[in-house]
């Protein structure tokens, strides 16, 4: 095991996407993920990478669709206006199959917004990360060793079903210290990628990166294709942290660093002898649906904790089915809420179940 | 026997969607032929435009990407940055390069990033059925410019091999044309020139082939090549705008 | 003991790297820290702040809103945190920056006169680790030679003969 040192949320990102073996980082400032460029603009020529300062987001997601088309772990990193930009080519990506990381630093929104940190994204990366019928995985760290963790599998799910991850952060966890353990590097040489645009070499037929089908029947008979692979991520890759929620009466639904503030509620709750629980999901999709119905068959109430107005609790929602109430607490624009403003809410729902 | 006519092996062995008199065709010949001279197939990824060229992917026999409209530049800048051994060139209209894509354009030029880009201009939107493009000459008649192209309105075209040829990265840019033999001639060589630049890794080489489009210009092809010569080579001088070999050869 | 500090000051102070120094001390005593900067405009030239956890459980929420322990270099800052620390926290205080003093039941405030002291003892520049030295004299939240360990990891190798002089302002803080 290597050393805790302590990083930057940002900065541990970027050194684990380099230990993940990518060597192609396309990108563009914007507050608060700067720290992912600058930290790649100065490591990866040392390893032989690329780094590349797009004109543009629009530019820098179109360089990691090619880039990754051809084969390679490339990587980019944005923060929510920008992220909006790059919506042309996550759709591109998505529609011809190709694997990428794209990483959102959340700020407060809509338009300019604001810099501070926020998860008014969820919808963005969950619902419409681009246009036409399609999903991206999306990982959700709530610390900066999950920064690193998400970041180091991230590329592989990706490669395993073909299609962009993003890593949905926010500006707490780019900005903030924390102690983190960086695993050793991987190797990436020997991943074959037999549908890669990197050239034939006279010894296959030429190969497509392509999202264009005339013919309607095609276009629908694809899309298919690719929600029975949606299916199986369902199946297969949904994540969630479930913190005291064996017994819990109250169970808050909280990810990313608002997930941090509601942990310190819930605890603070138990000392007042209430039974309240944490969910946390780590995949934000594919939605972890089946730890929160588990907990809908025990809980009383779910309370979906967020830096919004309220979009996680959509899933929660459609994932509880009505089956007991789900109420919501949330603060936006760059708020934080503070771990006493949802321990109120806990009591309040507390009070209310007696 | 001897063999005086045949398609270039780069070219695939598919019947094109061009329409009749468009010479698309010619030019996806020229591209081929000078993939198979410089036998660089098999290394070769091309990156085809959205506008009439959408389907290249399906006529040349390299490994292809569809790109986003305009964005073919930063595509195959990211082909190029992680695969340099790879020769990656992009295939683009008016639209493509000169509207939506003159961000993408302008900056591939000026990094100098080591790609050919062929750019096929016919002063209109063909795929989407004969609409203004950047490039449409003043008192052109478009479905979106029914009474001519009104630069006080429309603004005025733009030429991109003069403007490109002030960029330092750039390492050839020339305008070419197909309308006889003569021209398809030094469009062909133009054409290898902007190829091998790139093995030589000299950077950012351009050849803008003027091009003529019967169906939205309402002409017969041979009319057409006729409105080609008489209205768009005054407006766009075919020539040589920048070539740092001829220039070091000096 | 849970140590929820909040750093604040004028930037260009050192105020982050007074946080990072402590979070780095706490993470080689082997606690739970995390370290969490304002960033934004109020970097270039305004005022600057950082919050610092240490903990034997895990760190939750790693902005801090109400200190138990609150170190200050200017007045503005002062004005804008000093009815947020918690009851029974300490606050160290630059004296020549921060003038008027808010008189408050159940904190402990401890005025150091940081920049005056640090240009008479050579060490220009260093008045905000004379301040966390007072901190640490205060609160002991590490191990002594933790801290000392930890300038060494937070001054950058470019900057490493400053190493000395920031043991010897936190050792001066220490006894004021």
């Amino acid at each position: 095991m290597s050393e805790r040192v302590l990083m930057k949320g940002n900065e541990a990102l970027a050194e684990a996407a380099l230990r993940a073996g990518c060597r192609n980082f396309f990108g563009y400032p914007i507050t608060p993920q700067t720290e992912v460029a600058a930290y790649m603009s100065k490591q990866l020529p040392k390893v032989g990478g690329v780094y590349m300062q797009a004109e543009s987001e629009v530019s820098a997601i179109n360089m990691v669709l090619g880039c990754g088309a051809s084969g390679k772990r490339a990587l980019t990193s944005s923060s929510s206006p920008g992220i909006s930009l790059k919506t042309e080519g996550i759709s591109y990506m998505a529609g011809s199959d190709v694997p990428a990381v794209i990483v959102n630093v959340q700020r407060g929104g809509p338009g300019l917004g604001g810099i501070q940190p926020s998860q008014s994204d969820y919808w963005q990366a969950t619902r419409a990360p681009g246009h036409g019928d399609l999903h991206i995985i999306v990982l959700a760290p709530s610390t900066v060793q999950e920064m690193v963790d998400l970041m180091m599998g991230a590329f592989d799910i990706a490669e395993k079903y073909r299609m962009p991850a993003m890593i949905l952060a926010d500006g707490m966890l780019g900005q903030m210290m924390e102690p983190v353990e960086i695993p050793e590097a991987v190797d990436v040489s020997k991943i074959e990628k037999p549908w890669a645009t990197n050239g034939h070499r006279n010894k296959r037929p030429h190969n497509i990166i392509n999202s264009l089908y005339i013919e309607a029947q095609e276009l629908e008979s694809i899309v298919k294709a690719r929600f029975e692979r949606y299916e199986q991520i369902k199946a297969n890759e949904q994540r969630a942290e479930c913190f005291m929620t064996d017994d819990s009466e109250i169970t808050i639904v909280a990810y990313g660093a608002c997930a941090r503030v509601a942990k310190n509620a819930v605890r603070a709750a138990r000392e007042k002898g209430i039974k309240a629980g944490l969910i946390r999901p780590i995949t934000l999709w594919p939605f972890p649906t089946d730890a929160v119905r588990n907990a809908a068959a025990t809980t009383k109430t779910f309370i979906s904790v967020e830096m919004s107005m309220g979009q996680m609790v959509d899933d929660v929602r459609l994932a509880v089915n009505g089956a007991v109430p789900v109420e919501f607490f949330g603060r936006t624009g760059g708020v934080i809420p503070t771990p006493n403003e949802v321990l109120a809410q806990i009591e309040k729902n507390a009070g209310g179940t007696k | 026997m001897a063999i005086v006519f045949q398609k270039p092996k780069a070219l695939a062995d598919v019947p094109l969607h061009y329409c009749p008199g468009c010479t698309h065709g010619i030019i996806h010949r020229l591209v081929a032929q000078a993939i198979d001279e410089l036998g660089i197939e098999g290394t070769t990824v091309g990156v085809a435009p959205v506008g009439c060229a959408v389907f290249a992917y399906n006529y040349f026999n390299c490994d292809m990407i569809e790109a986003a409209h305009g964005r073919a530049p930063a595509v195959a800048t990211g082909v190029k940055r992680g695969n340099p051994d790879l020769t990656v060139f992009s295939y683009q209209g008016d639209g493509d390069l000169a509207a939506i894509g003159t961000a993408e354009t302008v900056h591939a030029a000026t990094r100098g990033e080591n790609i050919t880009v062929i750019f096929v201009n016919n002063a209109i939107y063909g795929m989407t059925g004969g609409q203004m493009a950047p490039t449409t000459l003043p008192g052109q008649v478009t479905q979106t410019t029914p009474y001519g192209r009104d630069t006080k309105i429309a603004g005025h075209p733009i030429r991109m091999c003069e403007m490109l040829s002030t960029l330092d990265g750039v390492a050839l840019a020339q305008r070419v044309s197909v309308d006889s033999v003569k021209n398809i001639n030094i469009a062909r060589k133009a054409i290898k020139k902007a190829f091998e630049n790139q093995i030589n890794k000299r950077g950012y080489s351009i050849v803008e082939v003027i091009s003529s489009c019967p169906t939205n210009w309402g002409l017969t092809p041979v009319e057409a090549l006729e409105w080609l010569r008489n209205n768009m080579l005054p407006y766009y001088p075919l020539g040589v705008y920048k070539d740092i070999t001829a220039e070091e050869a000096k | 003991m849970n140590y929820n500090v909040l750093f604040a000051g004028f930037g260009g102070q050192g105020i982050l790297f007074q946080g990072k120094v402590m979070a780095y001390a706490g993470l080689i005593d082997g606690q739970e820290v995390s370290w969490l900067p304002s960033y934004g405009p109020e970097m270039r030239g305004g005022t600057a702040n950082c919050s610092v956890c240490l903990s034997h459980e895990p760190i939750g929420s790693p902005l801090v809103v109400t200190p138990n322990a609150f170190v200050v270099l200017n007045g503005p800052s002062y004005n804008k945190f000093i009815n947020e620390v918690e009851d029974g926290g300490v606050v160290v205080y630059e004296s020549s920056l921060v003038p008027d003093i808010v008189e408050r039941e159940g904190i402990t405030q401890y005025g150091v006169d940081a920049t005056r002291i640090a240009e008479e003892n050579g060490l220009k520049g260093l008045g905000n680790i004379i301040m966390l030295g007072k901190l640490f004299s205060v609160l002991h939240f590490c191990d002594e030679q933790s801290l000392y360990k930890a300038v060494e990891k937070c001054v950058p190798p470019k900057k490493a003969h400053l190493i000395e002089a920031n043991i010897k302002a936190l050792k001066l803080g220490m006894t004021l």
